[in-house]
């Protein structure tokens, strides 16, 4: 049981920042952005495509980021300057970096186990004993990096443009701003969190594999309602780091519906699938419920 | 000044739906005019909004500010000289931010967002004494989310946060119309209150031709994308809503049925 919850636990962390990037299009830019299921992968590809050439793993993570905003640059190119429909547009990148991510690979799946990692460099560096306990303190390192990161950065003007830009894109132009630019920046923002997650989770699985991605934006927004759920006050910081809560309590429950022996891991996807369409659903009934009362209160 | 040349727009050109929305329009509206806009549905007062603002391009015409050529500029660029309130209250806010960074995001109109602090302490500050001043009962939720507020009071932050920059053009877009009609006056009240503060140069379109009399030094109506009425001065002030029912005969050769070809 023990195991299992430090499996979860060291998962959900690193799981977590993929959660975050879907966050900021779902919710703050009110996209939704696809491409995260090829910058996922993209992320990993990059990143063992380094390591395995001996590039050092902290940089090969950062090559990582960089690769990961381009693709949302990508989208949000295709989105804002060609007037493709977000969700097309997404759709688009992601299939075009299914090819770009094998190109980058060579082939379908790059093993690490000969290699250093981050897991391993953390591990030497602190004397610990299992590469799930280096993944712990580099989940905890880098999730609270970010959050400290994306707090500033949406409260600085340009944060605020782009939280508005979601909410209201005709509001913004009228006050100046070039909606096209807050659209394509905010893409980036996300994906290369995105790509950075796809990165830390190759080094913890030990591969980087061609399908990595796949469902990766369905699991994102599980921990993403799930920390919804439990910080119903939200403010940024509470919100972000009940994403990371919920990206736990995800993995918790897949390592306990896998170990249950009714569902096989293969029927993870489904069950997932089926988990986010039902909380999507309460969500949306509670919204009913609240917008009644307050049609009551007028 | 704003000067308007040879303006024109069609919707759906060479289709069964042709509209000539506006044609060859010519206007010039000096410093400080503030300008009631009457007109039936589909006279083209809001295509004349649209495309001073940018929302939509012209086909033809220049529109000058100042004697800058704004006809090719984008939108949020021409937002550096125009402010604007539009006729649906969510739409001149963002519902997600609190009603200090809204009126931090109005400050910056014109301006290059950074990467410093979205709102300062001053700011705040400032905020709050000018919210003070307008008795809107707002300053004492400054840090609340504007999706929280009715309506009535939406508006009036629209219209704090379109001249908080003191634009060079202020367009008020039937801003009073989705409001009940207390609060509709008492956001017209606020209009003008900022609008003789300032001495903002400013065009008002409206459905309510009492108020197109009220307010403002001059008066102008729209016909099929051309302005057949442009009043002003002592003449304006004297006139009543039977003046202007005959005007609009003279002006167009027909007779008024009813009103509400004027009204709506």
């Amino acid at each position: 049981m023990v195991a299992i919850l430090i499996s979860a636990i060291s998962q959900g962390l690193l799981w977590a920042i993929l959660a975050i990037g879907i966050h900021i299009t779902y919710r703050i830019l009110d996209i939704s952005d696809l491409t995260s299921e090829g910058s996922f992968t993209l992320g990993a590809a990059v990143c063992a495509s380094a390591i395995v050439n001996n590039i050092p793993p902290i940089i090969a993570v950062f090559m990582a980021i960089i690769a990961g905003s381009l693709a949302g640059m990508i989208t949000g190119l295709l989105h804002t300057k060609l007037q493709i429909p977000s969700l097309l547009a997404g759709i688009l990148s992601m299939t075009g970096l299914y090819s770009i991510n094998l190109r980058i690979m060579g082939k379908a799946n790059i093993p690490l186990n000969m290699s250093d990692t981050l897991l391993t460099n953390i591990k030497d560096l602190l004397n610990l004993g299992k590469d799930r306990d280096a993944a712990i303190i580099l989940g905890i390192v880098v999730c609270i990096i970010v959050i400290i990161l994306l707090v500033w950065f949406f409260n600085t003007e340009f944060g605020y443009a782009i939280v508005a830009t979601g909410n209201n894109d005709k509001m913004i132009r009228a006050n100046g701003i070039n909606s096209d630019i807050t659209k394509i920046a905010g893409l980036m923002l996300a994906n290369a969190l995105i790509a950075l997650s796809g990165a830390l989770v190759c080094q913890y699985n030990g591969y980087a594999d061609v399908q990595q991605g796949i469902g990766a934006i369905v699991i994102g927004l599980a921990s993403v309602i799930i920390g919804e759920v439990i910080f119903r006050n939200r403010n940024l910081i509470m919100s972000l780091s009940g994403i990371v809560i919920g990206s736990i309590i995800y993995r918790l429950i897949v390592a306990i519906v896998i170990n249950s022996n009714y569902v096989s891991a293969n029927d993870m996807k489904l069950f997932t699938a089926i988990i986010v369409a039902a909380a999507l659903y309460l969500a949306n009934l509670d919204l009913k419920k609240k917008r009644r009362v307050k049609h009551v209160e007028d | 000044m704003l000067k308007i040349e040879n303006l024109s727009k069609t919707f759906n050109a060479n289709t069964v739906n042709e509209k000539k929305a506006i044609q060859n329009l010519n206007i010039t509206i000096n410093d400080g005019d503030f300008i009631t806009v009457i007109g039936g549905n589909g006279a083209g007062k809001s295509t004349l909004l649209n495309l001073i603002s940018g929302t939509i391009p012209s086909d033809e015409g220049t529109i000058t500010i100042d004697n800058i050529d704004i006809s090719k500029q984008k939108e949020y660029k021409r937002a550096a000289y125009i402010g604007r309130v539009f006729q649906d209250p969510m739409t001149g806010t963002c519902a997600d931010l609190s009603i200090e960074e809204n009126l931090s995001l109005a400050k910056r109109r014109g301006k290059k967002r950074t990467l410093r602090k979205g709102l300062t302490s001053e700011e705040k500050k400032e905020y709050k004494s000018l919210l003070g001043s307008l008795n809107l009962g707002l300053e004492t939720r400054v840090s609340s989310k504007v999706g929280l507020l009715s309506g009535g009071q939406r508006q009036a932050l629209t219209l704090l946060m379109a001249t908080l920059v003191r634009p060079k053009l202020l367009l008020l877009d039937e801003h009073t119309a989705a409001l009940d009609p207390k609060t509709a006056a008492k956001v017209l009240e606020l209009t003008t209150k900022i609008v003789e503060k300032d001495k903002l140069t400013t065009l008002m379109i409206t459905h309510n031709m009492k108020d197109a009399l009220k307010y403002g030094n001059r008066l102008i109506m729209m016909m099929d994308g051309k302005i057949i009425l442009d009043i002003s001065g002592e003449e304006k002030a004297k006139l009543t809503v039977n003046d202007l029912l005959k005007l609009f005969e003279q002006a167009t050769g027909e007779e008024v049925v009813n009103d509400r070809m004027l009204l709506v």
